[in-house]
């Protein structure tokens, strides 16, 4: 099944990237050959096969519920773009 | 001093024949004067690397330290490095100076390791040639115009080049065995789960693993008694107890059963690549292995597979970067969806886009069950495949890519072209085994061939050792590029 230009711009949206017309055309046409590609393993029968999330079987570990972390925020924050008052500062949301 | 092993380097270390401050400072001026040819670092920081092989050889000095103590290593610029730019080829984080270690920087800190600088790589690692860096395009040692591989082509090429005795990297569908193939070093992926990744930039989690880059199998071992251990903050980091990799180099292979599946030597890979992977092959009967035929017979799925799954899980793991936290943020911007889709389209490359778009695509409503649950139960077929392979052989044998180094450009318009260069790595991340390159011929074009190796799950000691053995009795390995000797 061949992608469309629509599908493009609706994953884009999705991923919160901007694609203007020319750009989403010329993603067209690759992904439908990586679609292609794809296409190859679709077609296998995998009727009673379970899903293999994982490379291990591996059980999920569980901590003790504890404080672990030190507080680091003016450290982490020392990277951060925009920080005011050890808030993170990003265009108004709420009118 | 640059054409020395790590084991050898450290024998004149522990003997106080060379200091680490003499040992870095010579790689560094070697980096000065060729670095640049080749574009395999994206930072140096020749101060704080000297300041830790300082602190070395007071560790030496007081009888002291551990085989990798005072050992310049490169680290590929995916690992989280405390106070050193981490960029991961991208700009989107090219001013992020990392808050933080990775586990494995940790390891190689306590080990007493220094730290040479950072290498270039792929964006993400979202490559196979090292050309998708927002730094540029790495180069291959062996000649200039053709690709290292990728993604952990930085640091192949620094190993190459004889600008680092080691290196880190990470593989996640052959990011560290193609670029050691084309490269010609020796390159290891652990089992999954063997080296913690923890401060590790993620790519495909169910997939990435970080493993070691040198120019012997010796070397690798060493490199990786260092980088592997459990660590409770990688929850699927392994608790298992911790082992030498280094324990069967002196073992003799006789005996052992190399399986040679039909589908690793069926038409695509390039003649001189076979006939060089056919005589080490030859070269390991003479040593007293056998051989035995053995098929994977849903390998060819694994290319498709991996463009679902790896997608998928980059679409997910690369939604934090959003110009809020860290990295870089768009100059300008109206709003907040705004500031979110100037900062990720100017941030992120072509190729980074291309997987964020298609794996926001297959796990979206209506498609994930057809995508992304078929890739993942094709993907328990291909495993299944190599456990019924192991049940008549000890490790399989193969090329570990289809070529030798390509040109530079010549795959950049055709991402189908360059995603089939993975073919013969990718089933390894897939079904969570240790894999390894080594180099085993040069082609008709004076390019290196690598060797690849896949083992059981924790075989990596056997590997290793299986290397080893190859390479007492063979030199290519110890192949220099032209012109990186003097």
């Amino acid at each position: 099944m061949a992608l469309k230009l629509d599908d493009v711009k609706r994953a884009a949206d999705l991923a919160r990237i901007a694609v203007d017309d020319a750009e989403a055309r010329a993603a067209l046409s690759q992904l439908n050959d990586v679609f292609k590609l794809i296409a190859e393993m679709q077609a296998v029968d995998t009727r009673g096969i379970e899903p293999m999330s994982h490379a291990q079987d591996l059980v999920q570990p569980l901590r003790r519920d504890a404080v672990t972390e030190t507080d680091q925020h003016g450290l982490f924050q020392s990277v951060a773009p925009h920080v005011e008052g050890g808030l993170y500062l990003v265009p108004k949301v709420i009118e | 001093m640059h054409n020395a092993t790590i084991k050898s380097l450290s024998a004149d270390l522990a003997a106080r024949r060379i200091s680490s401050v003499e040992l870095t400072q010579h790689f560094l001026n070697r980096i000065k004067a060729l670095g640049g040819k080749y574009n395999c670092f994206i930072t140096l920081d020749p101060d704080a690397s000297l300041k830790q092989a300082q602190a070395a050889d007071r560790l030496r000095a007081s009888g002291g330290g551990q085989p990798l103590t005072g050992i310049p290593i490169a680290q590929k610029d995916i690992f989280c490095a405390k106070g050193w730019l981490t960029t991961c080829g991208s700009r989107i984080l090219s001013n992020f100076r990392s808050p933080y270690d990775a586990h494995v920087v940790e390891q190689l800190n306590g080990a007493g390791a220094v730290n040479l600088g950072k290498t270039n790589m792929d964006e993400f690692a979202m490559g196979s040639s090292s050309e998708t860096s927002f730094y540029g395009a790495v180069r291959n040692p062996w000649n200039v115009d053709f690709v290292p591989g990728g993604s952990s082509g930085g640091s192949s090429a620094a190993v190459a080049a004889r600008l680092a005795p080691g290196a880190i990297g990470t593989d996640t569908g052959g990011s560290i065995r193609q670029p050691a193939a084309l490269s010609g070093v020796c390159g290891l992926k652990p089992t999954y789960g063997v080296v913690s990744r923890y401060g590790m930039i993620a790519f495909a989690s169910s997939l990435d693993q970080g493993g070691p880059l040198a120019r012997s199998a010796e070397d690798l071992a060493l490199m990786l008694n260092v980088m592997a251990g459990h660590d409770a903050r990688d929850s699927t980091s392994l608790a298992r107890e911790r082992e030498d990799y280094a324990r069967d180099l002196g073992k003799p292979v006789q005996g052992l059963t190399i399986g040679l599946p039909d589908e690793f030597f069926a038409a695509g890979a390039a003649p001189g690549v076979v006939k060089a992977v056919e005589a080490a092959i030859a070269e390991f009967r003479k040593l007293g292995c056998k051989t035995v035929k053995v098929t994977l017979p849903n390998m060819k799925l694994s290319v498709p597979v991996y463009y679902v799954l790896a997608p998928a899980e980059a679409s997910s793991n690369l939604a934090r970067y959003d110009g809020v936290r860290y990295g870089y943020r768009a100059p300008e911007y109206s709003d907040l969806t705004d500031l979110y889709r100037r900062t990720r389209s100017q941030g992120f490359g072509p190729e980074v886009k291309r997987r964020i778009l298609i794996g926001t695509y297959v796990l979206s409503h209506g498609y994930y069950d057809a995508y992304y649950i078929q890739a993942q139960k094709v993907r328990r077929l291909i495993a299944r495949d190599f456990t019924e392979a192991f049940k008549s052989c000890d490790v399989i044998m193969g090329p570990t890519s289809p070529t030798t180094a390509f040109r530079l450009g010549e795959k950049m318009s055709d991402p189908v072209q360059m995603y089939l260069n993975d073919i013969y790595t990718i089933p390894a991340n897939l079904a969570g085994l240790p894999g390894m390159s080594i180099p085993c011929g040069l082609d008709e074009k004076g390019l290196p061939v690598g060797l690849q190796v896949v083992g059981g799950h924790f075989a990596e000691a056997k590997m290793l050792g299986l290397a080893h053995q190859y390479q007492l009795a063979t030199d290519w390995h110890l192949r220099i590029p032209p012109g990186c000797d003097t």
